[in-house]
């Protein structure tokens, strides 16, 4: 049976690596092909398995960034230089290579192109890895939520999928992006340029009357001041949906 | 207890910024009760709280993977893996409720 799935259990997979896109000079996104996948939600993610020669294993979960219409799974990863896994990922890993990963894993972080509810979706850092997955599943299903993304990153340099933000904001009806840089004010930057506070959810947030549906996605720090913000504003708990990065690195 | 009394233990406990939750191991869970766990819903068996799982608080930097209860902090649940086992102690959970098809 070695090497067949358990009834009901996960199974660990292997993925070839077949692209790799640079985002920023520290985040890649890595698109495997997984012959065995059996298709995700976005928001969901992977655990990730490396097994050193002398049998040390080390595991990691890692938000899946592809939306589920796409046959190549993507996986946008920072590389945190004191990390175990990541600087093999973004440096070692050559095209070809094999990753053993399992998933799709979760079912609480999750949008689905069938709800309407407005959706206001808050990343931090690599948190908006998630939240772009439903982005780009959002415009493949031509949904018509009415979407803004408030996404905070340190400077303009670690922003990650820049492009691809700027392009969905112009082209795709419904969906408006806003930045805030936490640690630079560069020449001719019009948007924020501070931590997320109250006046800027005033600003960005769909009013709580529009019951929108609240992804926060990011390092802890960052995701609990922006739902207790939001709480205190008196968005209901149950409407926040939140995921947790730990302490990585405060890219946000 | 009351969203306000909840914000106020949280000031006290102070935000941790090793704090994972729910969402952290959905594969661990998977692995013990080979379906998807983010979406089952606990009843805390201290204050009585009820959270989908993916909600809970868990810290993975203890020897195991220790799950709190988001609104008393209390333990819902310990988890150790090793030597090809499982040790869950679910005795802070007093009901799990979860879909058939999950």
């Amino acid at each position: 049976m070695a090497g067949t799935a358990l009834l009901g259990r996960l199974a660990w997979q292997f993925g070839t690596l077949a692209d790799i896109v640079q985002e920023t000079p520290r985040v890649a996104s890595l698109y495997f092909d997984i012959p065995e996948w059996q298709g995700h939600l976005a928001g969901q993610h992977v655990d990730v398995r490396l097994t050193a020669d002398d049998g040390y294993v080390a595991e990691r979960s890692y938000s899946i960034a592809s939306p589920p219409e796409d046959r190549r799974v993507a996986l946008t990863v920072e590389r945190l230089e004191d990390g175990e896994v990541s600087p093999y990922l973004v440096g070692e890993l050559r095209l070809g290579d094999k990753l053993e990963l399992r998933g799709p894993i979760g079912g609480y972080f999750v949008w689905r192109a069938g709800e309407d509810r407005p959706l206001f979706l808050i990343g931090g850092g690599s948190g908006v890895v998630p939240l772009m997955a439903m982005l780009r599943h959002r415009e493949r299903m031509k949904s018509k939520a009415p979407t803004r993304l408030l996404y905070s990153s340190r400077t303009l340099a670690d922003i990650i999928y820049r492009q691809e933000l700027d392009g969905l904001a112009s082209a795709v009806d419904g969906v408006a992006v806003y930045h805030t840089l936490t640690r630079e004010k560069p020449e001719g930057w019009t948007s924020f340029t501070r931590r997320v506070d109250e006046a800027m959810m005033q600003e960005v947030a769909w009013p709580k009357e529009q019951m929108p549906a609240v992804y926060i996605c990011g390092p802890t720090t960052f995701v609990e001041a922006a739902a207790s913000l939001l709480v205190s504003m008196g968005y209901p708990p149950l409407s926040i949906k939140t995921e947790r990065f730990g302490a990585t690195g405060g890219s946000a | 207890m009351n969203s306000e009394d909840q914000h106020l233990t949280q000031l006290a406990a102070g935000i941790d910024e090793m704090r994972l939750d729910g969402n952290a191991i959905g594969g661990l869970l998977r692995e013990i009760f080979a379906v998807e766990m983010t979406l089952a819903v606990g009843t805390c068996a201290n204050c009585g709280a009820v959270n989908e799982v993916g909600r809970v608080h868990v810290y993975v930097h203890a020897p195991g993977t220790v799950v709190r209860c988001p609104a008393c902090e209390a333990v819902l649940m310990r988890v150790v893996r090793g030597r090809g086992r499982y040790w869950v102690d679910m005795s802070g959970v007093r009901c799990l409720e979860l879909a058939e098809e999950a």
